[in-house]
């Protein structure tokens, strides 16, 4: 088991209810995160629509999740 | 260089700091909160952005026009924060040595800070309703 931190943001975090959590998990990657996550942020689906960071850097659902990172979960942007 | 602004985009300042002897032409988009979308009359808007994320990836899309487009001067700036009607929501100008640069760099530019970068746009309705942009067709809620 790892310790991360998941932050919400936009939908997601108005889903959810809060901005952030920490959370015990065996997720190994970003996608487990996410779909452990599921109840929380209401999404249906994220592959071509939502996108992931880890650590302030943008990641792909396949990047591994290790102790301590901190998981960004950004529903589609809307920028423009 | 790009930025995030949380008030007003000074875009009379902008466009003089593109201001190049070597660029033969300046190509600006600004884009503008409208008061309609999909049907709905929109009365204002709300950026939500990840501004640390948002600038080094809106960094990246400068960087990478500037080497599809060399010789030119790029400058995006985007609003966080509450919009009205009519308010300047994104600010990009290109100055190049010639037009057809220009035009395309800021095309890019524009394109590509639609879909990459952490920002959401949340439309608040004269029906009193509101809702993020672009969301509905991921989440289930």
């Amino acid at each position: 088991m790892k310790t991360i931190t998941v932050r919400y943001f936009a939908m997601f975090r108005e889903h959810a209810g809060l901005s952030e959590e920490m959370l015990q998990t065996d997720a190994a990657t970003a996608l487990d995160v996410f779909e452990q996550t599921r109840s929380r942020h209401g999404s249906s689906e994220p592959s071509g629509h939502c996108k992931v960071a880890i650590n302030d850097e943008m990641a792909e659902w396949t990047c591994d999740v290790n102790d301590g990172d901190i998981v960004l979960l950004f529903p589609p942007v809307a920028g423009g | 260089m790009f930025a995030i602004a949380a008030t007003d985009i000074a875009v009379d300042e902008l466009r003089l700091q593109m201001m190049d002897p070597a660029a033969g032409g300046l190509c600006v988009f600004e884009g503008w909160v409208r008061n309609e979308n999909e049907g709905r009359t929109v009365e204002r808007l709300e950026y939500e952005v990840y501004e640390p994320l948002a600038v080094s990836e809106g960094e990246k899309v400068i960087a990478e026009a500037k080497r599809r487009f060399p010789h030119l001067q790029a400058c995006c700036v985007h609003r966080s924060g509450l919009l009205e009607i009519g308010d300047c929501a994104v600010w990009v100008g290109v100055a190049a040595p010639h037009r057809d640069e220009a035009f395309k760099a800021c095309r890019y530019i524009i394109d590509q800070i639609k879909v990459k970068l952490p920002i959401w746009k949340k439309e608040y309705y004269t029906d009193g309703d509101s809702g993020w942009v672009n969301c509905e067709r991921c989440a289930n809620v």
